[in-house]
């Protein structure tokens, strides 16, 4: 047992009995039991010495708990006689009956004989003590750390606990460690073991599937079967929950898709640009919240939580505003001709990337994550961390906003007006111009949102926005340009997919299968899953 | 046949040219191997190396053109091929090693010992031909750009959707590569090559014979593109590129014609990769990646897009200028200067140098064009050989 434990046990016990649970006796009865125990202890008889042992976890004493902690380490002092006995606890001595303190060990005083036997009693009479701790909650823990332990020993006490247990949630605690026990020690009648098999493989989880494939080894047949039986059904289940779990991992990784694609759908799928630059927007707003993060840490580290709320505008503004430059100073030019396009923003691409790398270092950036960000949660054995779930959240949020925007705003009833019919719109009298650099704007200041996101889960460096290229424009393509629906459905189809073939192909060859797949897609509908229907001929 | 491929390089651009690619086959490696190393025209044998890549970016920078100058189908996956071609001839490279590994298995590369494998992979079997390599340069970026292209363009998947598939394409084969249960070399790729035909590959006769090959190859693919370009089909193939649903109306099957010049294109793609290899001596996953691809497409448009010989100068002229930049104290600048170039070239160049220079002699009427265009691929050129 290492000494982290042998703390635990200790506060666990001591907190168990400063509560008072096990002080079922009088004070004189306890001295007593613990006179008895004294002279058990000090007859050097095993069988003796476990006696004691027990007498001691029955006294109902307050420091039974710390007592047999440190008889368990030799830190327990009896003379021959059994006339007095004291123990250690930490540097001071105390007084074996009375738990007065000592100046120092009474003379003639030896440690008392140990062996495995005395050990085990130990062990099970301090799983006694926790079991009998006045906390539900503490009991619960008690009971479920009985179980992870296999400790057989504590069957006995178990059986007893058990009788006398009120509170439903304890008794049900206590019965599946009792059943965990009952098929460790394989001792019991058959029915109860069977009993047994069926209380532990209805808690189905890891913990049981260890405790059913010790009861494997039975050599009753019947508890064999019923326990493979068991077992299987508990993989099974075990199967179906890492595919939600996977489903859950695939959802955070299209959200993270969509995020990364949403801008791309506004200015490949509206305006139809292929900016290849959109990457670095991701990039210029993860870098925006580094920034953020370092005057947040200067001027007001106690606010620091608050930074990524400043992040988000701040990096829509950072970002949006280099894309109505890059809008204004490049791509108005090169309208109608997509493949210009596409090589102008690609070498835009690289010079933010020089840029950046030549402003910030090569090297990855830390950025912190604010302590509502921080950690998880398990629920029904499934793992969630509060950064994924921040993210899913906000990528919907996000959806949701840009979809107003272009459902009821006025820029974005002439977005959509310029997207369908520009000359018919330019001469109802919108500036097109202004709306082309606006939808640019939102566009790219949108991946600017998704930079602080990703910030928060990737490294952020200036090759950040290169990793998201290629797997955002197959998005827009798979969900259908023009469609804000479609990448949505997109994203998240790609994500689930991608994660649910993970655990056969491995992370590499399943993102080669969804690339292949998608290739394969586009073959068989050009336009996407989503696309506008429409008369021309050529889009 | 072949007087029709001759006579259709009878205009100024093409004599020129294949005049260029002549002396520089007779005096890159006469100077390298005859003149003395410190006489100042002597060529250093590195450089004759280095200029041996450009001209193999050239032909692929010839491939990207035929099948986007001439036909509009903007692939930014001609990386692959190139890396495909390569990948070929570094299996020849790496079969030719027999016991010198550091190993020493006579049949098993290095990296196949170090990962245990017991026997050669079934698709290494025949690389040990020289023959079967060569064919294969052509072959696996063939049938690639056939199953592709055959796909892709039945089911009439143009413009941008095509480039970004094409993308998705090398980017799923660099991925892959880069696995080392793909029995290329993984990470690493295939290197430390000793001889090719028998021949050390590091010997100065053996890289001024590479480089004579480049040049020859390069000439050819040049004359095929030509003859490809001014031939009917040819004109089909520039019909499409303008008005691909008006060609097929006229009752053209555009597919096919698409798809052949795609073949051709993907061929001679991965030809310039397997003459590449054994000059640079690496061939890694890192050549699929989709910036490669861009980059080439880049030197087309700084060269002309449509022209062919526009196309080699300006493979040559922008990894002249790379080799300049990435080397000295400018370095830093190098993406800069990149990325402005693809800018530029876009906005204010988007004839490419050759086009621009054509379309200025064709404004002042059509006296002497020969003269002048004469003038144009060389600085280019020179500044590769100094």
């Amino acid at each position: 047992m290492s000494d982290l434990c042998r703390l635990l046990l200790v506060v666990i016990v001591a907190a168990a009995l400063w509560a008072g649970g096990a002080a079922a006796q009088s004070p004189s009865e306890q001295h007593d039991a613990l006179t008895r125990a004294r002279g058990l202890l000090a007859t050097g008889d095993y069988a003796k010495i476990v006696e004691g042992v027990q007498a001691i976890a029955g006294s109902g004493a307050e420091h039974a708990g710390k007592l047999l902690t440190a008889m368990a380490d030799r830190k327990a002092y009896v003379d021959k006689t059994g006339a007095s006995g004291a123990y250690r606890d930490g540097s001071d001595v105390f007084d074996m009956v009375t738990n007065e303190k000592l100046a120092a060990l009474p003379d003639g005083a030896e440690a008392v004989r140990m062996n495995n036997r005395v050990r085990n009693a130990i062990k099970a009479a301090l799983g006694t003590l926790r079991l009998s701790a006045k906390d539900p909650a503490m009991r619960i823990a008690a009971a479920e750390a009985v179980l992870r332990a296999g400790d057989v020993e504590a069957l006995p006490a178990l059986d007893e606990m058990i009788g006398r247990e009120s509170d439903a949630g304890v008794l049900e605690a206590f019965k599946t460690a009792q059943a965990g026990l009952i098929l460790r020690e394989g001792k019991r009648p058959v029915t109860e073991q069977l009993a047994a098999i069926r209380l532990v493989g209805a808690r189905g989880d890891n913990e049981a599937l260890g405790v059913l494939r010790a009861a494997l080894q039975s050599p009753e047949p019947e508890v064999q079967e019923a326990a493979a039986e068991a077992i299987e059904s508990i993989e099974q289940r075990l199967a179906f929950m890492a595919n939600i779990q996977n489903v859950w991992y695939g959802l955070s990784l299209g959200s993270v898709l969509l995020l990364a694609a949403i801008g791309l759908a506004i200015t490949f799928g509206v305006m139809g640009v292929i900016n290849m630059a959109h990457g670095e927007m991701v990039m210029l707003g993860a870098y925006t919240t580094f920034v953020v993060q370092e005057i947040f840490r200067a001027v007001a580290p106690g606010a620091f939580d608050l930074s990524l709320l400043v992040a988000v505008p701040a990096a829509f503004l950072v970002a949006g505003l280099v894309g109505i430059a890059i809008e204004r100073g490049i791509i108005r030019f090169l309208y109608g001709r997509p493949l210009e396009t596409l090589l102008a923003t690609w070498g835009v691409s690289l010079i933010l990337q020089q840029a950046v790398r030549t402003a910030f270092g090569p090297t990855n950036r830390e950025v912190g994550a604010p302590s509502y960000m921080q950690g998880g949660f398990d629920l029904f054995g499934l793992a969630f961390t509060y950064n994924r779930l921040w993210i899913i959240l906000f990528t919907l949020v996000v959806f949701v906003a840009l979809l107003a925007i272009l459902r009821l705003t006025p820029l974005g009833l002439q977005m959509r007006a310029v997207t369908q019919n520009r000359r018919m719109a330019a001469s109802m009298g919108i500036r097109t111009g202004y709306v082309d650099a606006m939808t640019f704007g939102l566009g790219s200041g949108i991946a600017g949102i998704a930079g602080v996101a990703l910030s928060q889960i990737d490294n952020v460096s200036p090759n950040l926005g290169q990793n998201y290229i290629i797997d955002s424009f197959m998005v827009v393509v798979f969900g259908g340009v023009g469609s804000l629906w479609g990448t949505l459905v997109s994203a998240f189809a790609l994500g689930v997919t991608n994660k649910l073939l993970e655990p056969w192909a491995g992370a590499v060859l399943a993102k080669i299968f969804i690339l292949v797949l998608l290739i394969l897609f586009i073959q068989k509908r050009p336009r996407g899953l989503f696309a506008l229907r429409g008369r021309a001929i050529e889009g | 046949m072949i007087t029709r491929a001759l006579f259709n390089l009878s205009d100024a651009g093409s004599r020129i040219f294949l005049g260029v690619l002549l002396a520089l086959a007779i005096l890159v490696p006469a100077s390298n191997l005859l003149l003395p190393p410190d006489s100042a025209f002597h060529v250093p044998t590195h450089v004759v190396s280095l200029v041996g890549k450009y001209l193999c970016y050239a032909i692929l920078a010839l491939a990207l053109d035929l099948v986007w100058g001439y036909c509009g189908i903007l692939s930014l996956g001609h990386a692959a091929f190139f890396a495909l071609g390569g990948y070929a001839m570094g299996m020849y490279l790496m079969r030719q090693i027999g016991t010198r590994g550091v190993y020493a298995h006579p049949v098993l590369p290095d990296f196949m010992v170090f990962l245990n494998w017991p026997e050669l992979p079934w698709f290494w079997h025949g690389f040990d031909n020289p023959l079967f390599a060569f064919l294969m340069v052509l072959l696996v970026p063939g049938v690639l750009a056939f199953a592709f292209g055959w796909l892709a363009f039945r089911s009439r998947v143009t413009g941008v959707y095509l480039s970004i598939i094409t993308q998705a394409m090398t980017y799923a084969l660099m991925l892959a590569f880069f696995r080392n249960e793909m029995g290329f070399g993984g990470n690493n790729g295939l290197t430390d090559f000793k001889d090719i035909l028998g021949f050390d590959i590091q010997a100065q006769g053996t890289r001024a014979a590479l480089f004579i090959a480049t040049v020859a190859l390069l000439a050819l693919c040049y004359v095929i593109a030509r003859s490809i370009v001014t031939s009917t089909y040819g004109k089909v193939l520039v019909a499409i590129r303008d008005a691909e649903s008006r060609t097929r109306f006229l009752g053209y099957r555009v597919e096919n014609y698409k798809l052949v010049a795609f073949v051709v294109s993907a061929c001679m793609a991965g030809l310039a990769g397997a003459l590449y290899v054994p000059q640079v001596g690496i061939i890694n996953p890192s050549e699929f990646a989709p910036a490669n691809s861009i980059e080439a497409v880049i030197w087309v448009a700084v060269g002309g897009r449509g022209t062919l010989t526009g196309a080699a100068l300006g493979a040559v002229v922008v990894n002249a200028a790379k080799s300049m930049f990435t080397t000295g104290a400018l370095a830093p600048y190098w993406l800069f200067a990149l990325g402005g170039l693809f800018i530029f070239t876009t906005l204010f160049l988007p004839k490419g140098i050759v086009g621009t220079i054509g379309s200025l002699f064709r404004r002042h009427g059509h006296e002497a064009p020969e003269a002048k265009e004469a003038a144009e691929p060389a600085p280019g050129l020179e500044k590769v050989q100094q």
